[in-house]
């Protein structure tokens, strides 16, 4: 019975490939040249171990029915020593055969390995990504220290070109995975890592912490967005700029809050006093999709939430709540929500 | 039989109590702090964000019972720490042992080692230099940042004090910290420094 139900999912298989392996989170929907090899290097552990338990189970089927059988005859046709010599044959042709398909994974994996290891930085986007409990920061290092653009928990990357990360973390230990792009690569306190990866397809990839760091590690997400060197550019320049003044009163008054209360403690608004570099940079909050490192949908509803209590979303996050008057929290979202 | 009911019913509770180490407790949504309060104004125009910028907010600046489960607590005292290096407090105190501001690891207090005194430095400033942070932050983490500047000269429990430093370890762990008395504990008493 097991058999069968074995049997069956492996039938089930080729036609189940379309729906789980694709999306925006998956290894096996490779979108650039490193997780093509890596994809690659997964089908090739998996269809040679998908055929080698197929043949052991045909195998054994097999060997159940010939023993049946040999009882059958009598021992003068074929002596013991026969099966002796046959038995030294079968074990000596398997284990052969297990050393070639070990070192058929293996060439594949050194293979791939090295491909992935050290591509070219040649024109490489340089972005130093920092893991913090629970969210992402990242800088877009240029050698003009003007240009130099720091955002969180949403990048822009051109396709074709590759991107460097420099990966640190603030805190305990991270691990930096675009599962589309490139493989996992740990974030150690106190060490520098590097991971190169190139997108060829135009997308949304998200990105997940692959290490556990606490109690939100799974909400530690980031979104990336590949797109057309000439979209990137635009992002880029639309990214260093400082953030809108307050046009409306309800915003100006937004403004102070976000100056007087708790929030300039801890956060980034580029063109205002706030200088904070604790939590995640907002300059341009309301341009991004998601709050929270990709908990929640970037609404006023949900944004709202998130200040008043954040412990409720986010159990242990970094951010205290604030119980701001409704006028206050009214004039805060309004001021957030023009910062585009 | 009721006897044997009324030793295992103290066993347990006693086993209750035992088990509600203070030590261990995280609490992620502390309450606001009860009114029972001094309102606090900025004492100084050395204020967070320049002169002006730090409001005067109720909710913010009463001082309530201070917590006094902070002290005994692993998660508060850390987190504490964890502010010390957020706010910057390191700037001008470093890890404890005094740099442009007056050091933290010692006996000596000029505005006193109590955790209300050490409340109201931080959130209404002192002359000469601490800044005021009013409402800029939320109560709860003035009092850890209490505790934990208390636990720098080991007033607070020492089996809840951090053991270790995230940056280099330039100053003995908190938890094997030396208890220094307080030498002026009262903010009456103002120590002048020669």
């Amino acid at each position: 019975m097991s058999l069968y139900v074995t049997w069956g999912v492996f039938a089930a298989i080729p036609a189940q490939t379309g729906t789980w392996c694709s999306g925006s989170q998956s290894a096996l929907d490779p979108a650039g040249p490193q997780s093509e090899q890596l994809a690659g290097l997964w089908w090739e552990f998996f269809d040679t171990s998908a055929i080698v338990y197929c043949l052991v189970i045909v195998i054994i089927v097999a060997a159940l029915a010939f023993r049946m059988r040999r009882t059958l005859l009598p021992p003068e046709v074929h002596p013991a020593a026969f099966w002796e010599n046959i038995r030294a044959w079968i074990v000596g042709g398997l284990t052969l055969a297990t050393t070639v398909i070990l070192f058929f994974l293996l060439i594949g994996d050194h293979v791939a390995g090295r491909a992935v290891r050290n591509p070219s930085t040649e024109n490489a986007v340089k972005i130093r990504a920092t893991g913090h409990q629970w969210w992402w920061d990242f800088r877009y290092e240029d050698p003009t220290p003007s240009n130099i653009l720091t955002t969180a928990n949403e990048i822009h990357i051109p396709i074709g070109r590759p991107v460097d990360f420099e990966l640190q973390s603030a805190d305990v230990i991270h691990s930096f995975w675009i599962p589309n792009l490139q493989g996992k690569r740990d974030m150690i306190p106190a060490k520098t890592a590097h991971s190169v990866m190139q997108a060829d397809r135009a997308g949304t990839y998200w990105g997940q912490c692959a290490e556990f760091c606490g109690y939100q590690h799974a909400k530690m997400r980031f979104k990336l967005v590949a797109e057309p060197e000439a979209d990137f550019q635009k992002w880029l320049a639309a990214a260093r700029q400082p953030a809108v003044e307050p046009t409306t009163e309800s915003q100006k008054k937004g403004k102070a809050v976000f100056l007087s209360r708790t929030c300039v403690m801890c956060h980034t608004i580029q063109g205002t006093t706030a200088g904070g570099m604790v939590g995640p940079e907002l300059t341009h909050l309301a341009s991004r999709s998601k709050i929270a490192a990709g908990s929640l949908p970037n609404t006023r509803g949900y944004l709202a939430g998130w200040i008043a209590d954040p412990q409720q979303i986010k159990p242990g996050v970094r951010m205290p709540p604030n119980a701001l008057p409704p006028d206050q929290l009214q004039a805060l979202l309004d001021y957030l929500e023009s910062l585009k | 039989m009721r006897r044997r009911f009324i030793t295992w019913g103290a066993a347990l509770a006693a086993l209750a109590v035992c088990t509600s180490c203070k030590r261990e407790i995280r609490d992620f949504r502390p309450e606001t702090p009860e009114v029972d309060a001094i309102q606090l104004t900025p004492l100084t125009d050395y204020q967070v964000g320049g002169p002006g910028s730090v409001t005067v907010d109720p909710s913010a600046t009463l001082i309530s019972r201070p917590p006094k489960s902070y002290e005994e607590n692993a998660q508060a005292l850390s987190e504490g720490k964890r502010l010390y290096t957020n706010f910057n407090c390191y700037g001008c105190h470093a890890h404890g042992g005094g740099d442009m501001g007056p050091p933290l690891m010692d006996d000596k207090w000029i505005y006193g080692s109590k955790p209300e005194q050490i409340f109201s430095s931080i959130v209404a400033g002192r002359p000469n230099g601490m800044p005021a942070f009013g409402a800029k932050i939320p109560a709860y983490e003035v009092w850890q940042l209490a505790a934990y500047i208390r636990s720098m000269s080991g007033l607070v429990s020492k089996d809840a004090a951090p053991g270790r430093d995230d940056h280099m370890q330039t100053t003995p762990p908190e938890n094997s910290a030396e208890t220094a008395k307080p030498v002026s504990s009262s903010a009456t008493e103002v120590e002048t420094h020669p």
